[in-house]
């Protein structure tokens, strides 16, 4: 893997404001009095509440089991009791499942896995299990169950592991903290994903505006089969099949899974969490996030445990000093934008981040000039001036012939629109309106 | 001299043969259609919505003429008109009660908690972001999508909420299946008073998004003739409309938040600006 990263096709360069929160050492963020879990914290079947109203909890134990093979299990974020099993807002806007517990301050490990701290002579499926018990999800922003990336099918041959810490959105850096500050779990992690994998060496890629953060890593890694590699600085970077491409040569097919090249993908985030999993026998239940954005007065990354709402995050980064217009969770690029302070921190909430008005631009879009920039820039090699006139016009079969689906909705081609047409808009619809349609068949 | 009447020999000649091989080809491959196939059609109101189920009127049409749908099953035509084609084809047509559209939410803009929204203005795509950007989940989105989905032009945007004019909607149906809030349903047009909210939250939660919503506090169950004039499920009321009130229970209801109203009356304004 010691050969030359290239460069993906397409891509942008934002400008990436990580030097708001990029200097700001991880703070483990003070114990709060009430949590509001959201229960469906993963990609694939939500969860199954095994809680009730009035129950005693232990920090790290079990409040909702994987309802199938891809789901994940929840456990509680700290020792309390259980106020609530009701609904609570969430990150797409809706209101969600979620469970409330009114912290005892006690924190008291219930203690539900035994480490592994041999893990090195492990059974991989053991392992893998662990992994599957902590409730380990893609920690990047999906929200994919690890495990199941980590059971490829009969016939698929997995020869790479790669370690994404490309972290190319802009103003996030949690990855990057994570990675300068926890170098050796970093590498700890994906010794355990590789022996899961039963795989002798894996990756780690790392964009290379982050260059302490490769040096750390590759000191962490220096007498381990792990090694580190810096990429080129291009959003989006950090999309898994961008990533394999840049550092393997290969390209996942459209409609395909990184699995049908032999690779197996997963964030450092969650590669910590595997590590928290086996050695310290600790179930996912926190996750580092970046609050950030210009209107905080302290924008920084803090360890949150999950449930904990934004409102708490901000009032952690000091507040703001002008009034913020706009409220993502996640990055500028991909982030979901919030309307609610209720919303709660997830396994998968990678940041939160303020824009301040002069920022947010309320714009009309105009007709489609046929400059190309959006077909030169999508990493994906699809047309999106030519789908996005086929969703204008509702004609979701042609977009769907167009590949629509193979869309990563990175955000690429409204970004450099000029005629500012929501492309990335028009996309997340046809997507929806022809999954719809094929669920009804 | 001789040019042209080459010319013209040479025109009759080819317009004579091309004549003749029309005249056999309109008797050998002749398509043999129902005439009255095309009396229907000019009988039908020639709306093309699709109400009935078929492809247009042209499509529906020949479903009667061959007996497979009733001349009824069409939402546009008057009495009148239905009954004259049931007469044309000879059959009986029983009056098919007629329905309305009405849209389960009272939420305007200045009645409901909206983030502002820049993007693309049509509900269902507006709905990805941020569930519609509005307080209430359930609520109306307000981007039109039924409106203009509507060919009659009966569904009205006003104060960012679709308003439908009974006295215009025929009933086809096609503004339920673009609603992605499924907040239109087909009712009776002989029922006036409709609950306007279909949000099932507690009636706080409601309360705290929107000052139209049905907080389920059961007054115009109550204040009903019957029993089960008004349905309760939860948090939520409706009207049963295999048992519904009489237009006066609006009245006597005094809904504390006017999400009980006449359609009518929604259609006209009289509603707008009187909840607090």
């Amino acid at each position: 893997m010691s050969n030359k990263p290239r460069k993906f096709r397409g891509g942008v360069h934002p400008n990436d404001s990580k030097a708001l929160s990029a200097a700001s050492p991880i703070q483990d963020a003070p114990l709060l009095d009430k949590y509001t879990v959201i229960v469906h914290q993963n990609i694939g079947a939500p969860p199954e509440v095994l809680v009730k109203k009035g129950d005693e909890v232990k920090k790290g134990a079990l409040l909702a089991k994987a309802s199938g093979f891809v789901s994940a299990p929840l456990h509680a974020p700290t020792s309390g009791t259980v106020t609530a099993v009701d609904k609570c807002d969430g990150p797409t806007g809706l209101r969600v499942a979620a469970i409330e517990i009114r912290a005892d301050g006690e924190d008291e490990w219930g203690s539900p896995f035994e480490p592994i701290t041999d893990w090195q002579n492990a059974d991989a499926a053991d392992l893998k299990q662990r992994v599957s018990d902590a409730g380990v999800v893609g920690m990047g922003g999906a929200g994919f169950p690890s495990h199941v990336k980590l059971s490829p099918p009969a016939g698929k041959e997995i020869d790479t592991l790669i370690l994404n810490g490309a972290e190319c959105e802009p103003y996030l850096t949690a990855d990057h903290r994570l990675m300068l500050e926890q170098a050796e779990d970093v590498v700890v992690g994906a010794a355990i994903l590789a022996r899961i994998l039963g795989l002798k060496s894996a990756v780690i890629g790392v964009e290379n505006n982050k260059p302490d953060a490769i040096e750390a890593l590759k000191k962490a890694a220096a007498k381990t089969n792990v090694t580190v590699q810096g990429l080129p600085v291009n959003y989006p970077q950090g999309a898994e099949k961008q990533l394999i491409y840049t550092l393997t040569g290969r390209e996942v097919p459209i409609g395909g899974l990184p699995m049908d090249v032999g690779c197996v993908v997963q964030n450092v985030a969650s590669a910590v969490a595997v590590n928290d999993a086996v050695v310290k026998g600790h179930p996912s239940i926190e996750r580092i996030t970046t609050v950030t954005g210009e209107p905080l007065v302290n924008p920084g990354n803090w360890r949150f445990r999950l449930g904990t709402p934004i409102s708490k995050a901000i009032e952690l980064a000091g507040g703001v000093k002008v009034q913020p217009a706009k409220l993502l969770l996640g990055g500028p690029m991909m982030g979901f934008a919030q309307n609610s302070l209720d919303v709660t921190v997830m396994k998968n909430t990678s940041g939160i981040l303020l824009i301040p008005a002069e920022q947010v631009s309320q714009y009309t879009s105009d007709p489609c000039i046929r400059c190309g920039k959006c077909v030169s820039c999508c990493p994906m090699g699809i047309l999106p001036a030519t789908i996005s006139q086929a969703v204008e016009n509702e004609r979701f079969d042609l977009a769907a012939q167009l590949n629509v689906l193979a869309c990563i909705e990175c955000g690429s081609c409204s970004y450099v629109c000029p005629s500012r047409r929501p492309l990335n808009q028009h996309f997340k619809r046809a997507k929806a309106e022809i999954m719809a349609a094929r669920k009804k068949k | 001299m001789t040019i042209i009447l080459v010319s013209l020999l040479f025109a009759a000649l080819l317009g004579a043969i091309l004549a003749l091989i029309i005249g056999v080809a309109a008797k050998a491959f002749a398509v043999e259609s129902d005439p009255r196939i095309e009396t229907v059609t000019d009988m039908l109101p020639g709306a093309n919505c699709g109400g009935c189920g078929y492809a247009g009127c042209a499509d529906f049409a020949k479903a009667i003429v061959e007996g497979v749908a009733p001349p009824n099953d069409c939402p546009v035509a008057s009495a009148e008109a239905t009954v004259r084609v049931a007469d044309y084809m000879g059959i009986t047509s029983e009056e098919k009660e007629k329905v309305v559209a009405v849209v389960r939410c009272s939420g305007g803009i200045s009645d409901t908690v909206r983030s502002p929204y820049n993007g693309v203005e049509d509900c269902r795509s507006a709905v990805l972001v941020a569930g519609g950007a509005k307080g209430c989940d359930y609520g109306c989105i307000g981007f039109a999508s039924c409106a203009r989905a509507c060919p009659f032009d009966a569904i009205e945007i006003r104060d960012g909420l679709a308003v439908v004019h009974p006295d215009l909607c025929v009933g086809c149906g096609k503004c339920v299946d673009v609603c992605p809030k499924d907040l239109i349903i087909l009712t009776p047009a002989a029922v006036d008073v409709h609950v306007y909210c279909n949000s099932p939250e507690k009636g706080a939660a409601k309360r705290k998004v929107c000052k139209t919503a049905c907080i389920g506090c059961r007054k115009c169950v109550k204040a009903s003739d019957s029993e089960d004039q008004m349905l309760i499920d939860g948090f939520l009321i409706a009207t049963n409309y295999n048992n519904p009130p009489l237009p006066d229970l609006v009245e006597k209801a005094a809904c504390p938040t006017t999400a009980l109203r006449l359609a009518t009356q929604h259609a006209a304004g009289a509603y707008e600006g009187v909840s607090k």
